[in-house]
């Protein structure tokens, strides 16, 4: 591992552990001018963290040492995911920490993680929101894992490395598999990060919440770095299926640093065209009743197969 | 490997297809259903007219303009006025629960995938690999037919069936000769017509489409 290795390296996580409040800031805003409403400034969630770290905690009586360690291990977590997912320059030093399906395990953790803190202290709408986590969660996973699938079939390696560079660096060819993996993709992570057709973000209403149901017990820096976390979740998940789907302006080699700092404003220009994508399919969508979730993700899963069956058929 | 932009194209649209197909297996409401309908004809034809250009075979030119007026335009159009006539509106019912006719879907995804595979290797057209999919889309309608309890739906898997003949018979042998192609269309036509009728007449008689009060003999 060289040293300009590292800096690539440190100058990712960077990137995504600072850009990513921006993006959720991003996405709120365009949800705000799509519903004709007066948007919140893009620094809000920023402003948000800072306020939650400046107070001061307050933790249950009955809390056991899991409710505390949470916030770090899920925090952790994402930063970790947030270096192995190449965002920005393909051959990093961590990249060959995790292939496709151990960076879904990581995700696993955090959620495995965040669930049990939910049911730790005893409330009801903590274990509600666990439970209704864990629903999502174990049918979200092998959709996401057949999607890499589908890619790890057309460039022979589960390694995200190797996908990247075969997608972006080989000629252009049309995958039709490739678009059913990219619809499986944009389904699971709208369920993954608790947007609007299988959870809403922006409410607090007992019936329908999951992701605010489990979290409703933290607060100051607890809060705060989960907080933060769930906005690194949906920027890694974005890169992911930038990476996947759209990996061109992705550096190769982790020795140009110039080249690194280049790609920086493309995956800004990707981003933000694709934090604009979101706030648009949650304002055309409703929410959906919890009941019909299993449906919702099955079909992900459903198109995930579909990949996999016709890259087996017509051998694209 | 790679092949030409035309092959690929042809393939996406393969894959457009069959995606279709297992969204109208799924869609709840009619008036989509219609839509998705029209949209898989659309796909049909772009797929028939591609074929056409690259085959240069011209009979083909005229079968993509045939299902352009007829499948993309005027059968949705007639089931949306029936629709609209038998105030139909409300969502449509299914026998089993969706994700099990998902998962069946994928089964017979396979088989079509399994079957096909010796029977395009005697072909020598370019689009023999999309045979798999046709002889899926048909399989998947059937479903669609089995599953559905109401009658316009039923028709709707009806008419997609045929879709997936019609993409089987240009992936295996470039289309049908031009005046089985003409008499399907006609027949078609004048089928979905004479249901449109049928339509009238259960609902008069029963109240409405639920097609399960056929199947009560009388003696009386």
């Amino acid at each position: 591992m060289t040293w300009i290795g590292a800096l690539s390296q440190l100058i990712q996580l960077a990137v995504a552990v600072l850009l990513a409040p921006l993006l959720l800031g991003w996405v709120n805003q365009c949800r705000a001018w799509l519903q004709n409403k007066r948007a919140p400034s893009l620094a809000q969630p920023y402003r948000m963290i800072r306020k939650l770290f400046l107070k001061e905690p307050v933790i249950a009586h009955n809390a056991s040492p899991i409710f505390r360690l949470t916030p770090y291990i899920v925090f952790g977590a994402m930063a970790l995911a947030a270096a192995i997912v190449p965002s920005l320059a393909t051959d990093l030093p961590f990249a060959t920490a995790a292939d496709a399906i151990a960076l879904v395990g990581i995700f696993a953790l955090a959620r495995i993680f965040i669930a049990l803190a939910a049911m730790d202290i005893g409330t009801a709408f903590g274990s509600l929101g666990a439970r209704r986590e864990m629903l999502i969660g174990f049918l979200a996973e092998p959709a996401l894992l057949m999607v890499f699938f589908t890619a790890s079939l057309i460039s022979q390696s589960t390694s995200l490395v190797t996908i990247v560079e075969t997608l972006a660096h080989r000629e252009f060819v049309i995958y039709p598999s490739l678009a059913f993996a990219g619809i499986a993709f944009t389904m699971v992570s709208l369920a993954e990060n608790a947007r609007v057709p299988v959870d809403n973000p922006a409410t607090h209403l007992e019936l329908t919440m999951i992701h605010e149901a489990m979290i409703l017990e933290y607060s100051g820096r607890h809060l705060a770095l989960i907080e933060w976390a769930s906005s690194l979740k949906l920027f890694n998940y974005s890169c992911l299926g930038l990476a996947l789907f759209f990996p061109w302006g992705i550096v190769e080699g982790a020795h140009d640093v110039v080249g690194l700092l280049w790609a920086i404003p493309v995956l800004v220009g990707k981003l933000a065209l694709g934090g604009f994508l979101l706030a648009l399919i949650e304002t055309m969508s409703a929410k959906l009743r919890i009941f019909r979730a299993p449906e919702f993700l099955g079909t992900a899963f459903l198109l995930g197969v579909l990949g996999m069956l016709v890259h087996q058929l017509l051998g694209a | 490997m790679s092949l030409p932009l035309s092959s690929q194209l042809l393939n996406l649209l393969a894959a457009v297809l069959l995606l279709l197909s297992f969204a109208m297996l799924a869609q709840r409401r009619l008036l989509s259903l219609v839509s998705l309908f029209a949209m898989q004809g659309f796909a049909l034809c772009l797929a028939t007219l591609l074929v056409a250009l690259t085959s240069t075979q011209t009979h083909l030119f005229y079968s993509a303009a045939l299902t352009l007026v007829l499948k993309v335009i005027v059968l949705p159009y007639f089931l949306y006025r029936m629709i609209h006539k038998l105030e139909v509106l409300w969502d449509v019912e299914t026998l089993l629960n969706i994700p099990m006719i998902m998962l069946l879907g994928i089964v017979l995804v396979v088989i079509a995938f399994n079957l096909a595979v010796p029977i395009s290797q005697l072909s020598s057209t370019i689009t023999r690999s999309m045979l798999g999919i046709a002889l899926a889309s048909v399989l998947l309608s059937f479903l669609m037919m089995i599953t559905r309890r109401k009658a316009i739906p039923q028709v709707i898997g009806f008419l997609a069936m045929e879709n997936g003949l019609f993409f089987a018979a240009i992936s295996a042998t470039y289309g049908m000769p031009m005046i089985i192609e003409l008499g399907i269309a006609l027949d078609v036509l004048v089928g979905v017509l004479i249901l449109g009728v049928f339509f009238f007449q259960i609902r008069e008689q029963f109240d409405s489409l639920d097609l399960e009060h056929l199947e009560k003999l009388r003696d009386e």
